[in-house]
């Protein structure tokens, strides 16, 4: 049950993305350039995402467990820390050369696209070098580990 | 300058991605965070994988199926360099896993709980991407 839930909610999440051209890398980049002709379309996704996940959010936070599995795991770091900061950054900058964040560019797989692919086989790689990098010891995780965990997004 | 803008599709398609993101914790309890769904998909982190996969195998599915609902997805328009696709993807990648998310975790999910970490993590993320594109549109004019 808990794979049929996922599975609907990622035909319902890629519904969203799709109606709202938020697949589209170019109608993105119309957003971030606030300098040209700015597209606002991004922001009021945005807010309508928000204004839904907010309501949605305090309701099942309210609930003693979810539907399917017996706990929720909320994110629960509160830390500003420089990994935050320079993570941001250097996904902002991918982001804005290419116009695809993860949740697009998956979801643009389905166009067989040589350099959707491309990108995804690198955004994959990325994942595994910040793992690796971790794992030696440079990483920040050391520094919480064992008990925070990576549940942001 | 406002061009292009599409209001009334924008708030449908945030709406929906909203709904996506309150089932999943609702029936599931976690967050709907695709940078943290495909790094759990690839086994590089929690135990979270067999749901992830699942996840996005429906978010790759969608537009097959919306397209027999009359919204065919329209080919996506990237940038001609190779070099620019892979080196953004790895930047992509390496940056989300890094800061903890992208704009669906800390950008949808997280700010909804108001979580400052998160806004913090959104307001860098799309300021940065702002200047990149002032960037190379009106500066160097890529």
């Amino acid at each position: 049950m808990q794979m049929v839930a996922a599975t609907m909610c990622g035909l319902i999440f890629g519904w969203g993305l799709l109606i709202s051209e938020m697949t589209q890398p170019t109608k993105v980049i119309g957003f971030l350039d606030v300098f040209g002709t700015w597209d606002p379309s991004l922001g009021v996704v945005m807010a309508a995402a928000l204004a839904v996940s907010s309501i949605g959010f305090r309701y099942a936070a309210s609930r003693v467990c979810p539907v399917l599995v017996p706990k929720s795991l909320w994110p629960n770091r509160t830390e500003i820390d420089p990994p935050l900061v320079i993570g941001a950054m250097l996904f902002g900058i991918g982001w804005g050369l290419v116009g695809l964040c993860p949740g697009p560019a998956l979801e643009n797989l389905a166009t067989l696209s040589p350099r959707v692919i491309a990108f995804v086989v690198a955004m994959a790689f990325g994942m595994v070098l910040h793992r690796i990098w971790q794992k030696r010891g440079a990483g920040p995780e050391r520094l919480h580990a064992p008990t925070a965990v990576m549940i942001d997004g | 300058m406002i061009a292009n803008f599409t209001p009334v599709s924008a708030a449908v398609g945030g709406v929906l991605i909203g709904l996506a993101a309150t089932l999943l914790m609702l029936f599931n309890g976690r967050v709907a965070g695709i940078s943290g769904i495909l790094a759990a998909c690839l086994n590089l982190r929690g135990s979270d994988k067999s749901w992830s996969a699942a996840f996005i195998a429906g978010l790759i599915l969608a537009p097959l199926t919306a397209s027999f609902a009359g919204f065919p997805m329209p080919a996506p328009r990237m940038p001609d360099s190779w070099t620019l696709v892979v080196v953004a993807g790895v930047l992509v990648g390496f940056g989300t896993r890094l800061g903890g998310g992208c704009t669906s975790g800390h950008g949808v999910c997280g700010m909804a709980r108001l979580s400052t970490r998160s806004i913090v993590a959104t307001a860098i993320f799309m300021a940065t991407a702002i200047v990149v594109v002032a960037l190379s549109r009106h500066v160097i004019g890529a």
